[in-house]
């Protein structure tokens, strides 16, 4: 057994407790270490141009230098704009609109606008839907903070006002806002709203190999769900963020309002058929993909990285899924015992895919684990295999063999049998 | 009365069930249609008319109909009202008798301590604000803090223990072999053989493919699940109950359940079904009953706190517990019961039987639990009427006997001897070790028996189980599963010293501590760990994958020689 040496800047137990259990050896970030788990402030640093830092072959980290790329809100959506406009100009198929100019498969984020880059924009799409919610969510900031909702175009002129708003100086993150569209029909579950955390393990680009995580799980509200007007300001209605219906006084901290993906599952099974939830998580995985390829391109793919997003997902009364954000540094606080439990074993299944077993990392690598090394992840997409299945398959369509499955997209039915280019 | 003539008799009773029911009008409707067709011959009407009832579907009807029949009716003397018939052995009688007592004594000095009536007519004002506030009875409900579940597992097996000094020496001159026993349960029930039960579930043996099993292979597992899928399917189609039961044998697919329970259970929600439900939801509304603060703390205590049923916190006060109470059809399971409902009387007049009522309307008093026999359920129907109606049934058939004494073969007096003389004999040393430490096997086992498992396995798990109650029409699987898990668990069992040590260990979500180093010890670690820690068990051939999923076959857990 290789005897690694692990630096972290969370002292997690999480974390911690699997590095002691594989007989892992602690050093400080500045020693030689084999595996960082990184704190998103310490990457920029790190592969900062200024520092000249170069990593050897048996050396990983858990954070692509450019991940804001996908986990800043404002970010993200530029680029999956970009990626449908790319797919379009292509004429992929997969860029398809219906007759009100709606991406068929690739209408997976509430309308976003920035703010304030596309305020006139926003401006004209709000007069033409006067009677909608949107939310306002601050690009630089986490856990539901600086969150508000609007209804009219007061509350924006207020709040341009109060933030001290100058034009004429570019705002930074921390200034600058998204502002989405409000998903207002939530599907309930006894009465109230839930969105889903689920981990998405990414440990190339390029070609793109991503995992999901099963045992994901909705993170529901402490007070029922209630559309109207006078409680657009309760935050314990709308925003399902642990740390805000934490402090909610009917807040219950043996399950913390965690529920598991899987008895979300069995229920949506079991009282509206198999068939639309099968629907409702392919394409959840369908949108992960997507939006994981929208940013491929842009992705610095550094071999010695790899990174566990934090997908939030709502889902609406229709049962179609929405990507609301992309985490790059899930919580790794436990809220509730089980919490834990399944935190730990996420922490150990992404070490036993990044790295080969009983080894050290090594960037060298293939990064295609065994199957029994998946623990409860499953491959969401591997490039290579889909590419190679896809050579296959013409093989054997040009030889007569009928179909094979496209085994890199492998959970992955789509409406349109969409090509993966 | 002779063989020939109880024969006679149950046939009797059953056309006079079938004449006076729905079907039987629907029937003669339907017959009257075929014979005016102008197809029919009238030198063959008889002929035509049956066939085209046959072609119409209704055989199956009839042949469900006297399947529903005779799933409540046995074949035996029928003196509904005699004691004997209810319960034949005196001494369980007596106990139960002083149970209820019990039970009523403190629920009456509840009444009393808190000041507050066992029922009473809500003001006008009151029901308004009931009615709407009835989507989230959990918030804003009635003040609960002096409110306390009357009675707690470990009560009641206290009085299931207690039964052994009454008949001691009758169990003995019977001829059984007591004495070389080691349990709690000292009644002479009469139990099945593991050669019995073999024979009775052979359907989930090791060899067999099973829904809810990962021990097998990835894919045959997935191409049986396949399968199966398919086939509901077809049996769904078919209507037919024997067939759906059959079906259900190796587990329901969960797009199916819902509907295959209803076909085994025969529940087919008409309109007058959903009419009576109105009804108990109105009688909820006008009457605040003492029970109906037991049923909510009950909720708080149990589904309110489980990761797997919170979200269905209001729906179990307002679909089920309260409607169920106000419930008098309920009460018909008492005939085939040695319980009594308990009654009351009106006030000023105790004691008088002319004011005598049964306290609540359903005559079942809750007890610290109960509420988990409904909360699976959630997973299975979203319509509130059919949910209400399934649980009723599971309730009338099953759930009853796993809170009430009898010598019933399918009560918890013998489903308790059942698990112990099964552990007994597969596991002696085990047995002995555990008594050795003072801790009697039953005294962890009982609660999961009371329960039915609710709350003690995963959501989908229990479902599972649930399936093969239903399929096999027996609750004997429960006592199976109490066996299996103690033997899965030996390794960590024989280590133990404590009787709280082994109450940890043998948890269905459990993993030592020092698995997962620095923190606190651990009590419910979920299972995908476990084939590690067991490495000496999943040798055995006993257990060959993750517990989960193999508490559900748990006869091929329970796998002997
Ligand atoms: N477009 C939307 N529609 C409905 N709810 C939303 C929307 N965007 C965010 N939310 C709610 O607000 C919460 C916080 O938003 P999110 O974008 O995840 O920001 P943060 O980084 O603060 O977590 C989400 O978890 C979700 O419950
Ligand atoms: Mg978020």
């Amino acid at each position: 057994m290789a005897r690694v040496k692990y630096a972290s800047d969370f002292d997690k137990s999480v974390l911690l407790n699997n590095f002691d259990a594989r007989g892992w050896v602690q050093v400080t970030p500045d020693d030689d270490w084999n595996f960082y788990w990184a704190g998103v402030h310490n990457i920029r640093n790190i592969f900062g141009v200024e520092t000249g830092f170069r990593m050897g072959d048996d050396q990983v980290i858990n954070h692509f230098p450019n991940h804001v790329e996908l986990t800043r809100k404002d970010l993200m959506v530029k680029n999956i704009k970009r990626y449908r406009k790319e797919l379009e100009k292509d004429g992929s198929q997969l860029a398809e609109k219906d007759e009100t100019g709606r991406f068929v498969h690739l209408d997976f984020i509430p309308l976003t606008f920035m703010l304030p880059a596309d305020y006139n924009l926003f401006v004209e799409e709000f007069r033409k839907n006067p009677n909608t919610t949107w939310i306002m969510k601050p690009c630089g900031k986490a856990r539901g903070i600086g969150i508000f909702l609007v209804n009219k175009l007061s509350q924006l002129k207020k709040w341009s006002r109060d933030g001290k708003g100058n034009s004429f100086v570019a705002p930074t993150a921390k200034e600058t806002y998204v502002i989405s569209k409000y998903i207002d029909n939530p599907l309930l579950i006894g009465g109230k709203k839930f969105d889903l955390r689920l981990y998405v393990l990414v440990t190339s680009f390029r070609p793109l190999k991503c995992y999901m995580y099963k045992l994901g799980f909705c993170r529901f509200c402490t007070v029922k769900y209630n559309a109207s007007v006078n409680e657009l300001d309760n935050m314990f209605v709308h925003l399902t963020n642990v740390s805000i219906q934490k402090q909610g006084e009917d807040y219950n901290a043996v399950h913390g309002g965690k529920w598991t993906v899987e008895n979300l599952r069995l229920f949506l099974e079991g009282t509206r058929g198999k068939e639309v939830s099968d629907k409702l998580f392919d394409e959840i995985n369908w949108l992960t993909v997507h939006s994981l390829k929208a940013v491929a391109g842009v992705i610095s793919n550094d071999r010695h990285c790899f990174e566990c997003y934090g997908y939030d997902i709502i889902i609406d009364d229709n049962l179609k899924p929405w990507l609301i954000e992309v985490n790059a540094s899930p919580s790794l606080t436990s809220t509730t015992s089980s919490d834990r439990i399944m935190k730990y074993k996420l922490i150990s299944d992404v070490i036993n895919i990044v790295i080969p077993p009983g080894e050290l990392p090594d960037v060298r690598w293939c990064k295609v684990p065994a199957k029994e090394h998946y623990g409860n992840f499953y491959l969401l997409y591997d490039e290579d295999l889909a590419q190679a299945d896809l050579l296959n398959q013409e093989i054997k369509v040009r030889a007569g063999a009928g179909n094979a499955m496209v085994r890199g997209a492998r959970d992955l039915r789509k409406p349109s049998q969409a090509t993966w280019k | 009365m002779s063989k020939d003539q109880q024969g006679e008799q149950f046939m009797v009773d059953l056309l006079q069930h079938l004449r006076s029911s729905m079907l039987y009008t629907d029937l003669y409707t339907a017959a009257q249609e075929e014979a005016s067709k102008p197809s029919i011959k009238i030198t063959e009407l008889r002929k035509g008319v049956l066939s085209g009832l046959v072609n119409g579907g209704w055989d199956r009807k009839l042949q469900n109909a006297i399947y529903y029949y005779m799933q409540t009716h046995s074949c035996q003397p029928h003196q509904s009202d005699s004691e004997h018939h209810k319960e034949p052995l005196v001494y369980i009688r007596k106990a139960q008798q002083n149970w209820e007592k019990k039970i009523l004594k403190s629920l009456n000095s509840m009444c009393t301590e808190l000041n507050i009536p066992l029922a009473k007519k809500r003001l006008e004002q009151e029901q308004k604000d009931m009615l709407s506030r009835w989507t989230e009875l959990g918030t804003d409900g009635p003040d609960l803090s002096q409110i306390r579940p009357v009675y707690a597992p470990k009560d009641f097996l206290e009085v299931v223990t207690g039964l052994q000094n009454l008949n001691y020496e009758n169990a003995l001159t019977s001829g059984s072999n007591f004495h070389n026993f080691w349990g709690v349960i000292q009644v002479p029930v009469k139990v099945k053989s593991i050669d019995q039960l073999r024979l009775q579930y052979s359907e989930m043996a090791v060899n067999q493919c099973q829904i809810g099993v990962d021990d097998v292979s990835d894919i045959s597992a997935d191409l049986f699940d396949v399968e199966q899928t398919r086939l509901s399917n077809k049996v769904l189609a078919a209507k037919h109950a024997p067939t759906a039961q059959e079906y259900a044998k190796k587990g329901c697919p969960t797009s199916a359940r819902g509907e295959l329970w209803c076909q085994i259970m025969g529940i087919e929600v008409t309109d007058v079904d959903i009419l009576y439900y109105g009804q108990l939801k109105t009688s909820v509304i006008q009457h605040d009953l003492l029970v109906d603060n037991l049923l909510y703390k009950d909720v708080k205590l149990t589904a309110t706190n489980d990761d797997h049923y919170f979200v269905f916190e209001d729906f179990l006060y307002q679909v089920v517990l309260l409607p169920f109470s106000r419930d008098t059809v309920v009460l018909k399971h008492f005939e085939h019961n040695s319980t009594t409902p308990p009654k009351s009387y009106i006030r000023g007049k105790l004691g008088v039987e002319e004011f005598a009522v049964v306290y609540p309307p359903n005559g079942v008093i809750p007890f610290h639990g109960f509420a988990m026999y409904v909360a699976p359920l959630c997973y299975v129907y979203k319509d509130v009427v059919t949910l209400y109606y399934v649980f009723r049934h599971m309730y009338m058939h099953y759930f009853y006997r796993l809170h009430s004494l009898s010598s019933h073969p399918q009560g918890i007096v013998a489903l308790s001897s059942l698990f112990e003389r099964l552990l007994q004999m597969s596991e002696p040393e085990l047995f002995q070790h555990l008594v050795r430490i003072g801790c009697q096997p039953l005294k962890i086992a009982f609660k999961w028996l009371m329960r039915a498992f609710s709350g003690f396995l995963a959501s989908d798990q229990v479902l599972l189980l649930w399936d093969r109650i239903l399929a096999f029409d027996s609750l004997e699987i429960l006592s199976v599963l109490c066996v299996a898990i103690f033997c899965f668990r030996k390794t960590n069992l024989m280590k133990v010293t404590t009787f709280s040590a082994a109450e940890v260990s043998v948890r269905p979500q459990y993993t030592p501590s020092s698995y997962l180093g620095r923190d606190e010890p651990l009590c419910d670690v979920d299972l995908g760990l476990l084939p590690l820690l067991d490495v000496q068990q999943a040798g055995k051939a006993m257990i060959i994958g993750r517990l989960r999923s193999h508490v559900l076959p748990s006869l091929s857990v329970y796998h002997i020689g």
